[in-house]
């Protein structure tokens, strides 16, 4: 199609798409994010095309593959429109009975509706969801009801019209006093005003700048840039664009991390699509304002979501970090002014435009405004997305919309900004969710990944996973990080498997503040936070494995033994088949023992042995029980009957 | 490979060398792995020292520099697939194929890799082989996964 000129082009471009899309007409959406097709939402798309091609009713009903609405867990999601009906974790063996039953007779699947844990009542909409209901959906709510591949999708739910605002009305000082105005904070982690970002660089004497989208999501457990690049990648390059006019800049870039092939995909697209309607190139809308956008991968290295090494790599080199002696918005990419922000502060600008500064302020705390999205994952009932307001409770997303922990486990931490964040504890779930206040908890915002820990899980395994992960991916440019991190990984890892000693808590404290003090990027400086705030909040559980070698949680395999109760075994022989390790001794009517030399603690037989039996137990701190006598082991029909009883 | 497809690669990348890594990740992608000669020959088209691109090669993880199995096997060991049980997981695997993570067998069958987190939190643990997730594994499942592949 021929390039649109002008801000009213737009205009009557969009409601030309309107006026040809029907609202009432049936729309099926099938979640194409990477999380329900890994869930098989593939087949169902093609499933639910193939049934309507079937059934003659091409011409009546639109399907359409759209952006994560953020419930992964229940994948594949559909809605089904004008109804808004939700169904969760549909199959290609549904399809047939949806398209009979929902889209021609408008009846409902009630066996594909979300039944809520607590209550047990079905919820038809996505509204009544307890997951969805709870939470202010202001910047992923558009991605359920967008073809994540059109642009004329986006048009139509107002798209690009923060864009024709900038251009036609505002000029680039008003933009940056909007942004300013409505303190928008950086949502990468370290949560620096993005206006007082965007000023230093408009303000900077060089006249070619560089806007950049930091959308190398490198937290492990955090997945919203994803959903976002994914499902809506059109509100993050308008954001992008007005960036780039409000500073001055015409160039543009993505820097998107290798594991995320589909966002590289749907960001190409999406580039290509608004050159196409001269929403990007040269004289935007006739506005005079030129500006183009490129896509680099990155190559998997964690490091490179740090500012000045996203730049280095952008630059086609190692991405190790620079001093920051002057800050990346002067001096940045190719020594140039440049602003980088990451993808959900992006994707923010153009709702501030539409509507207003004002608004924004409205939502949030003192110093946190506006909505946040995380990452609700680890042991909890509804895993997702979620995007709440800054200062909602962390008591009220978990149970409110996480629903609490599966499997009747109890609470016990919930690990904030990703591997350089912190855990909180139970007695601090009233905290409010803000940059400043998730600090002085000890842990930190971040991007956004809340992983949540049960009972289940062993604080001391927790901090030597997130040391192991940053000393794999320190660049090795600083000693504190490179050494120091080595050094307090050794000793956790001793301390995991039984050798950890008098004074090496001391020494990891050392450690742990000479890498705050004097390393050189954030990576190094925030680095020992696992540690030190899980020691702060369970110190007893690094005093258990030090001097009882004891691991509390039962995880730590050199600490833990499993055994079979004898009085409660069966001689079902299910763990002694499935030991992968020729571990279990026993046969039919003869109760099993582990064999304790060949066992590998792989935990299968505690996984496999029936709920009602629940013979398979783990030990720590204690010597096993030796096995029972050989002459002892045959269970007789007397004592079966009996456990047929219990 | 054959060097004539390295040169239309960087050509497409009008052979600049700040793309080095977009480079490198589409030979990488063609190939598998990255080849010696093949290296040498981005040296002398875009003009780099040798040892930078080796740099490159070595720094990031995405690259390799010997030939890969028939199937990538990548266990996911981000936060929340770590949580619920991806170590036992990459045990279950490392059993079964002989290998350790950033290794590959004698029959070329199975490369082995741990990733940090490929965004799919909520059905950990993961295991992606050629590009597919499997999710919500347990042990035993992944045995099973693994036999599908020849």
């Amino acid at each position: 199609m021929a390039r649109l000129s002008s801000p009213e082009e737009l205009e009557n471009f969009r409601q030309e798409i309107l006026s040809k899309r029907d609202p009432n007409r049936p729309c099926i959406s099938i979640c194409a994010g990477a999380g329900c097709i890994a869930s098989g939402a593939d087949e169902v798309i093609e499933a639910f095309k193939a049934q309507i091609e079937k059934e003659g009713l091409t011409a009546k009903v639109d399907t359409k593959g759209t952006g994560c609405p953020g419930f992964c867990e229940r994948g594949p999601v559909v809605v089904i429109y004008p109804e808004e009906i939700c169904y969760l974790q549909v199959t290609a063996e549904d399809v047939p009975e949806i398209i009979s039953h929902t889209i021609k007779e408008k009846k409902v699947v009630e066996r594909l509706l979300f039944v809520d844990s607590v209550t047990g009542e079905k919820a038809i909409h996505e509204s009544d969801i307890s997951f969805y209901k709870n939470q202010e959906r202001n910047v992923l709510c558009n991605n359920i009801k967008i073809d994540s591949k059109s642009i004329d999708d986006y048009l139509a739910i107002g798209g690009y019209s923060a864009l024709t605002k900038v251009l036609s009305k505002m000029t680039d000082v008003e933009v940056l006093e909007e942004v300013k105005k409505s303190n928008l904070r950086g949502r990468g982690g370290a949560g620096f005003p993005a206006g007082r970002k965007w000023e230093g660089s408009r303000n900077a004497p060089e006249p070619i700048k560089y806007v950049i989208v930091n959308a190398d999501e490198g937290d492990p457990g955090a997945f919203m840039d994803r959903a976002l690049l994914e499902g809506n990648p059109h509100s993050i390059l308008e954001g992008l664009i007005i960036g780039g006019y409000a500073i001055g800049s015409h160039e543009g870039y993505f820097y998107v991390r290798q594991e995320y092939p589909l966002a590289v995909e749907n960001i190409n697209l999406a580039i290509k699509q608004a050159q196409e309607y001269g929403l990007l190139g040269e004289n935007i809308l006739g506005s005079g304002f030129d500006f183009k956008v490129f896509v680099h991968q990155g190559a998997g290295a964690f490091v490179c979501g740090e500012s000045t090494a996203l730049m280095t790599s952008l630059e086609g080199r190692v991405g190790e970090p620079r001093p920051k002696y002057t800050r990346s918005n002067i001096k940045g990419l190719w020594g140039r002014p440049s602003v980088l922000n990451n993808v959900e502060t992006w994707a923010n600008v153009p709702l501030i435009i539409n509507k207003g500064a004002d608004w924004f302020t409205q939502i949030g705390t003192e110093s946190s405004k506006g909505t946040k999205i995380f990452s609700l994952v680890g042991k909890i009932t509804n895993t997702g997305l979620v995007e709440v307001p800054m200062g909602m409770t962390l008591k009220d997303i978990i149970y409110k919309i996480g629903g609490g922990i599966p499997d009747g486990k109890k609470f016990k931490a919930v690990q904030t900004g990703g591997p350089s964040g912190g855990c909180i504890p139970e007695d601090q779930l009233d905290l409010k969710v803000g940059f400043d206040e998730l600090t002085k908890a000890g842990s930190m915002m971040g991007s956004g990944g809340m992983i949540v820990l049960d009972e289940d899980t062993c604080m001391v395994d927790v901090a030597r996973y997130f040391i192991n992960f940053l000393t794999d991916e320190s660049c090795g440019k600083c000693v504190p990080c490179r050494e120091g991190l080595r050094q307090m990984h050794r000793i956790l890892t001793n301390i995991t498997e039984g050798k950890g000693k008098e004074g090496d808590i001391e020494l990891l404290e050392e450690l742990s503040e000479t890498a705050v003090e004097a390393s050189l990027c954030a990576l190094g400086k925030s680095a020992p936070n696992p540690f030190l705030s899980t020691l702060r909040y369970f110190r007893d559980e690094y005093e258990a494995h030090i001097k009882e070698k004891r691991c509390p949680a039962l995880v730590c395999k050199e600490l833990i033994a499993y055994h079979i109760d004898p009085d409660k075994c069966t001689a079902c022989m299910i763990c002694l088949r499935k030991c992968p390790a020729d571990a279990i001794i026993g046969e039919k009517k003869k109760i099993h023992i582990v064999d304790q030399e060949k066992c590998t603690k792989c935990g299968t037989c505690f996984e496999v042995c029936p709920s009602k039996f629940g013979a398979v137990t783990k030990i720590s701190g204690e010597p096993v029980p030796e096995p029972i006598a050989e002459e002892k082991r045959t269970i007789t029909k007397k004592s079966k009957k009996e456990s047929k009883k219990k | 490979m054959e060097i004539d497809k390295v040169d239309q690669i960087i050509d497409k990348h009008n052979g600049e060398a700040s793309s080095l890594l977009q480079i490198l990740l589409d030979i990488q992608s063609k190939n598998s792995w990255l080849p010696k000669e093949v290296l040498g020959r981005v040296s002398e088209k875009v003009d780099v020292p040798l040892n930078r691109i080796q740099h490159i090669a070595t720094f990031y993880k995405a690259f390799s520099l010997v030939p890969k199995g028939r199937h990538q096997v990548h266990i996911c060991v981000g936060t929340a697939c770590h949580v619920r049980g991806a170590t036992r997981i990459l045990d279950t695997v490392e059993e079964a194929t002989g290998i350790k993570p950033g290794e590959t067998d004698l029959d070329l069958k199975f490369s082995l890799e741990t990733v940090n987190c490929l965004g799919c939190c909520a059905l950990g643990p993961v295991v992606e082989v050629d590009g597919k997730v499997h999710g919500k594994m347990s042990p035993v499942k992944t045995a099973e996964v693994l036999k599908i592949y020849e």
